[in-house]
């Protein structure tokens, strides 16, 4: 039977088991929102498009499917493209629909036309400009099987409206072969082999993980190897959720606001095993490469390997297979000593980090993070924003398999945490959400508070409110000098609690460390949506243990 | 960018914004392309790009990785000097009076170039070679006064 070409996008995204999308209607993409209108498939109204693109990020996140958002042409799309491009830099499966004006006047500059195609091929795995209606069904097929498979990533199809509203019968292919498309999932045994020996000849191994892990949803097998091996693992901001942090093998993050200590054995190891990880400047920052150090990397993606670090043992693969082939092998397991040795040094750390609060009135963050983090229990999501709060939140959080953590990692989008919160809600609702920001990122996407009240949902969104642009003003004062920031003190914040009643949710204000436990068992006894102010310091430094460098240059502390 | 010359044969799906997909590529990874061409082969759903580009080791095999990854990019062969035949077609029109046509069509003959248009003022050669034949010739032919150059970069095919 011949259906309209919207409806039958529909009937395809339904086949691929999609049930829920975000998006933004316009008059280049009606004709699908009339199809979604009667279909089951749930669409989330977001406040802006570039919130689509985080949400759906969030909901691929969170139970490991693809998410799904749709905009309409021109200024629909183009708002888009901090979503794809925040997706595209952490390997995150999106599909992308795009109305675009009718076909033949493509390139006469209509009313919202803009070529999204050329504009978004920077950082989408790969698009399509549907030429002819006949083509929509082939594509959609690919886009699925493009975003989920090998190194994953956005694919966008721009659907022109004239075609939306063509007739044609539906075919939609059961399989794709794509003749330039052939991810490498099985590494090379020759190569694994190679492996096994240099890690048994080793005397100080560190394994880094990245997003690989969670994105081939190895972490059993991760746990495995370590169990197995007692390697001490180190992590970039993707890869934080990749192993449970309360283990005796976890260090933790590494590169420019990394712990100071996993640095320290990053570049003392004599073994670097790194798995689904870029090694891209964030995380090797304070990494010099040293020629008695030998480096396994294990990476999906053929081009990310020796791209930035000289690898001695590329391994091209899947990450759950690789471990899962490392997994059948015996190790020699000596290194207790070194794993304890960081251990101690992480321990320590803390002690020191978790106390250095006396001289500061207002809210201690990293105290704050801690509390959410034994507060809340196993099936959690928390979204970290970028900024200050991301390194209070991956430093003091405490994440596990279960207990997801996700952040923009490797574009560093602001705004990034609140509708990323909505989207793994949706996809994972009986778990605990939570977003951390500053209320700098909160501003980037604050409409999407209206999504939240609309669907009544359970996240708790912390703002680490210190007047300003914490992470830039830190280093603008220690490039150009003390006080010598700008336009990085926010003279003007909206009162967040007014804002919590104009947009009818519940609001807590916590203003000293005294208030930090009872105010948060308070605020997660609610159900339903809630902003969680906390009152910080803007002197307060990203990284606690800078707090005695500043008693040191006598700058007082509120 | 250092380093030699390599010409890479990059064979691509037919499908439109495919050859702005690599070109794109090339760019935004600050590689440069010192000549580029383009047309179908043998098969209706394939055409093949030439590119010519200038790099060490570590570069090409980036940039190969890269294109690599480019769904519609199928296959790319790094076309070595020793291991293919390199050409490239000009077109070339020089100055000229009567007095001194003999002498450019002579020199045309010695480079197995073909005399395409006679004018009063002007001749025009079709030249067929490597770089190092045509920019021999253009040398060659610049005293006269060259009016119009136009060349379509190289392209290669492996031996054997």
């Amino acid at each position: 039977m011949k259906k309209k070409v919207s409806e039958l996008l529909v009937e395809c995204l339904e086949l691929e088991n999609i049930n829920t999308v975000f998006g933004y209607p316009g008059a280049a993409i009606m004709p699908v929102y009339e199809a979604l209108r009667k279909s089951n498939i749930n669409h989330i109204l977001v406040r802006n498009e570039q919130s689509a693109g985080h949400m759906a990020n969030g909901y691929a996140r969170a139970n490991d499917s693809v998410g799904v958002c749709i905009a309409t042409s021109g200024p629909g799309a183009t708002n888009l493209i901090t979503g794809i491009a925040t997706a595209y830099m952490d390997s995150i499966p999106l599909v992308i629909i795009t109305g675009q004006v009718d076909s033949k006047s493509i390139g006469s500059d209509m009313f919202q036309e803009a070529d999204i195609i050329g504009a978004t091929e920077p950082f989408t795995k790969h698009n399509f400009l549907v030429k002819k209606a006949k083509d929509l069904p082939k594509f959609i097929k690919e886009a699925f099987y493009l975003a989920n498979s090998g190194r994953k990533g956005p694919v966008l199809i721009d659907l022109p409206v004239d075609i939306q509203n063509e007739q044609m019968e539906l075919l939609y292919p059961e399989k794709t072969d794509i003749r330039g498309y052939k991810p490498t999932y099985e590494g090379n045994m020759r190569q694994i082999k190679k492996a096994v020996k240099e890690i048994n000849s080793s005397k100080n191994p560190l394994v880094c993980v990245g997003g690989g892990i969670a994105s081939s949803n190895s972490r059993d097998e991760l746990e495995e190897f370590i169990k197995k091996t007692g390697i001490p693992v180190a992590c970039s901001l993707m890869g934080v959720d990749s192993f449970d942090n309360n283990s005796d093998c976890f260090a933790g993050l590494l590169g420019s606001h990394g712990y100071p200590f996993v640095n320290r054995a990053l570049n003392k190891a004599d073994l670097l095993i790194v798995i689904g990880a870029r090694l891209a400047d964030r995380t090797t920052s304070k990494y010099s490469f040293n020629e008695n150090q030998s480096i396994i990397h294990i990476d999906i993606d053929p081009a990310e390997i020796g791209k930035n670090v000289k690898t001695h043992i590329p391994i091209v693969g899947d990450a759950k297979r690789v471990l899962q082939a490392l997994n059948q092998f015996d190790f020699n397991s000596t290194w207790k000593e070194w794993t304890e040795k960081i251990m101690k040094e992480r321990e320590s750390y803390f002690e020191k980090a978790l106390s250095l609060n006396i001289n500061i009135n207002k809210v201690n963050p990293c105290l704050v993070v801690r509390e959410v983090s034994n507060l809340i229990g196993e099936d959690t999501i928390l979204t970290a924003d970028v900024g200050q709060n991301q390194i209070w939140a991956t430093h003091f959080y405490k994440a596990s398999k279960r207990r997801k953590f996700f952040t923009s990692g490797g574009l560093g989008t602001m705004g990034y945490s609140i509708p990323a919160a909505v989207g793994s809600k949706f996809s994972s609702p009986n778990s605990t959400v939570v977003a951390m920001s500053g209320e700098g990122g909160a501003q980037m996407l604050i409409g999407e508070l209206a999504v939240l009240r609309e669907h009544n949902l359970d996240i708790k969104i912390i703002i680490f409110n210190n007047d300003g642009l914490g992470m830039v003003r830190e280093m603008q004062e220690e490039i150009y000098g003390e006080n010598n920031n700008y336009s990085t003190s926010i003279s003007f914040n909206p009162d967040f609690m007014k804002l919590t009643e104009a947009y009818d949710i519940n609001g807590i204000q916590i203003t000293n460390n005294e208030e930090i436990k009872s105010k948060l068992r308070l605020a997660f006894s609610k159900k339903g949506p809630c902003i969680i102010e906390c009152k910080v310091d803007p002197k307060f430094p990203t990284l606690p243990t800078k707090v005695k460098k500043l008693e040191k240059r006598k700058i007082e502390i509120a | 960018m250092k380093g030699e010359i390599h010409v890479l044969a990059i064979l691509v799906e037919n499908y439109s914004g495919t050859l702005s997909k690599v070109a794109g590529l090339f760019t935004r990874r600050g590689y440069n392309i010192d000549s580029l061409n383009v047309a179908e082969t043998m098969d209706q759903k394939t055409s093949r790009i030439t590119v010519t580009v200038t790099g060490d080791e570590k570069i090409l095999e980036q940039i190969t990785k890269q294109l690599n990854k480019l769904v519609n990019v199928i296959k790319i062969t790094d076309l070595t000097s020793k291991k293919s035949i390199r050409r490239e077609l000009m077109f070339i029109k020089i100055s000229s009076a009567i007095e001194n046509r003999n002498e450019i069509i002579q020199m045309t003959n010695v480079f197995k170039g073909k005399t395409v248009d006679i004018s009063p003022k002007s001749i025009t050669v079709e030249l067929t070679g490597d770089e190092e034949k045509n920019n021999a010739f253009i040398e060659l032919v610049k005293p006269f006064g060259i009016i119009e150059l136009v060349r379509t970069g190289l392209t290669a095919i492996e031996r054997g």
